[in-house]
């Protein structure tokens, strides 16, 4: 009973998993990627060149969303955005990295829940506003910061914008994928209101928050377990030219 | 529609274009001809993309590609004001640098909310298929306005921060475009049946607790793959989910789909494949290692797949 499955296709997986485990460079693999399925797919080469075409400039709209922010971004660190989100969060003196990021999680997730995706993001918070507030955060704690410690916050501030927005936007009525959940079932015959399926998302979300949140507390224990020793955590010894975070004690 | 994406398009590649002729005209970059071509077609794409044959279009999109893969895309110096300038600015200015910042999601919000069903004349103001992305670029054009006023900087200057922006994510920016590209290739030669077929048929979903783990960690793995849970949703679901846990263990639909995409979502926090939300944000935090989000994610990815799978099996 089991019907033919054509399993050619894919070769375009494997290139792609062998690409990203030897390390090539994903445009690359990707381009060869494309290249070789439709080969697979026995399409002549014209066809896969517009197929190729076609679908890359329907997906245009993708990089709009980090490459129009740019010009904004960039001139306002010219005149010193991110040394005073240092600055500012130096002033909470209870202020740690974990803290900051849960804080964050919770707004992000609670913002998305109501459909608000576009509060956060990558090039327009996380970039200009959240990062320097963990990176200064942590440096009023421990002082100068190692660049593989600096580079674990930084790669945090990022995962924690997008664990807030992936689990908490799939609890909005109006989000596009429980519109595409709804019509899957639909075409199954199976009639269910999308409020029930965006409700059902909500043990999860609640977990994710949980989980993240826990990972987080363990961040500024791994902090203190790797930097605690160095500098006594209530004097803020800021490296080198950082001159005027002055704030002493608590 | 009186403001459409199109508009918006022109505008990136206008940026595009500025950004490769700075590249071409800066006679101490290292990579200066490749590096300025490889921006150079990515601007033609968002100006003239959709009026030349896709043919034309694909084997630059190719080209770029080869260009990224023998490192020819680089970066130049760029002159930045010395940090004790940058202190000084930062305390004339203090918390009114936040403004401009904080006014691209703002408007952003206040368009998709408030003027997603605004209509001048009969004509909707925004794009009603785009809301958010022609919102986002107004947002962005009310923002470096605010930042031009208050840093009393030129557009010009904006214009060579944005280069130096997008010099520093190099080929990362277009990744996502790629990827979505590749997607759409898959689709059309038949590769999610392929993977369906891989993961239901040698296994035995006999008993509740393996169907639904199947389930799970197939919408992760897939999502992985694919680099969209959206992808693997119909695959998944009309594999397993449908004729399996509805069908056979009369699960509760709703909570069936729910927490399948929670299951994708997990798989598109572990993939480079989801190269927006993973290797984009390591590219423009000029993280050494590309997977450094990723590895930061895995964990919680897979805690949060273990608690899907109990939630799934107790609350269906």
């Amino acid at each position: 009973m089991e019907q033919a499955v054509n399993l050619w296709p894919l070769v375009g997986v494997g290139v792609i998993i062998l690409g990203f485990v030897l390390r090539f460079n994903p445009m690359m693999v990707v381009a060869i990627a494309a290249i070789v399925t439709g080969l697979a797919a026995s399409m002549p080469l014209v066809q896969i060149f517009s197929a190729i075409g076609t679908a890359f400039v329907k997906a245009r709209n993708l990089p709009l969303i980090i490459l129009l922010p740019l010009a904004v971004i960039g001139l306002l660190e010219r005149h010193g955005l991110r040394e005073h989100a240092q600055n500012w969060i130096s002033k909470i003196a209870s202020a740690t990295v974990g803290r900051l990021l849960i804080v964050y999680l919770a707004v992000r997730e609670l913002t998305a829940a109501v459909g608000l995706t576009s509060l956060g993001g990558h090039p327009q918070m996380v970039r200009p506003l959240l990062a320097p507030m963990a990176e200064g955060a942590a440096e009023n704690r421990f002082g100068h910061l190692p660049e593989p410690v600096r580079q674990r916050l930084l790669a945090f501030c990022a995962a924690t914008d997008n664990v807030g927005l992936f689990f908490g936007e799939d609890i909005f009525v109006a989000f596009g994928a429980i519109a595409l959940m709804h019509t899957f079932l639909l075409s199954s015959n199976i009639d269910i209101e999308p409020l029930h399926i965006a409700v059902w998302g909500i043990p999860t979300a609640v977990c994710a928050f949980l989980i993240h949140a826990v990972r987080l507390k363990r961040l500024d224990m791994w902090l203190e377990r790797e930097l605690g020793g160095k500098a006594p955590s209530a004097v803020p010894v800021t490296s080198g030219a950082a001159g005027t975070a002055t704030k002493t004690g608590e | 529609m009186i403001i459409s994406i199109e508009y918006f398009f022109w505008l990136a590649g206008l940026i595009l274009l500025v950004t490769a002729l700075l590249t071409f005209a800066d006679r101490n970059h290292p990579r200066r001809l490749s590096t300025g071509l490889f921006w150079l077609l990515y601007a033609l794409v968002f100006l003239i993309g959709d009026r030349i044959p896709p043919a034309i279009v694909g084997i630059g999109a190719v080209v770029m590609a080869l260009i990224a893969g023998f490192g020819g895309v680089g970066h130049g110096k760029h002159d930045v004001l010395p940090e004790a300038e940058r202190r000084d600015s930062a305390k004339r200015l203090g918390n009114k640098l936040f403004i401009p910042a904080l006014l691209i999601p703002l408007v952003t919000v206040i368009g998709t909310v408030l003027f997603k069903d605004v209509k001048i004349a009969g004509l909707p103001l925004l794009d009603p298929k785009n809301v958010t992305f022609v919102s986002l670029g107004i947002g962005c054009i009310v923002a470096l306005g605010a930042a031009c006023w208050l840093t009393r900087d030129s557009v010009g200057q904006g214009m060579r921060e944005s280069r130096r922006l997008t010099e520093a994510l190099g080929w990362a920016l277009v990744l996502p475009q790629m990827l979505a590209m590749l997607g759409l290739v898959f689709a059309d030669a038949g590769v999610g049946k392929a993977v369906a077929h891989l993961t239901t048929a040698y296994i035995d979903m006999s008993l509740k607790l393996v169907a639904v783990m199947v389930y799970c960690v197939g919408m992760a793995l897939f999502t992985v793959i694919m680099g969209n849970g959206f992808a693997a949703f119909p695959v998944m679901t009309g594999g397993v989910g449908v004729p399996i846990l509805v069908g056979m263990f009369h699960a509760n639909p709703a909570v069936m789909a729910a927490i399948g995409m929670f299951s994708g979502y997990c798989g598109t926090l572990m993939t480079p494949m989801a190269a927006n939300f993973n290797i984009v944000p390591a590219a423009l935090l000029e993280l050494d290692d590309k997977n450094a989000v990723i590895r930061a994610q895995v964990p919680t990815a897979l805690a949060i797949l273990v608690a899907n799978i109990a939630l799934l099996y107790f609350l269906m």
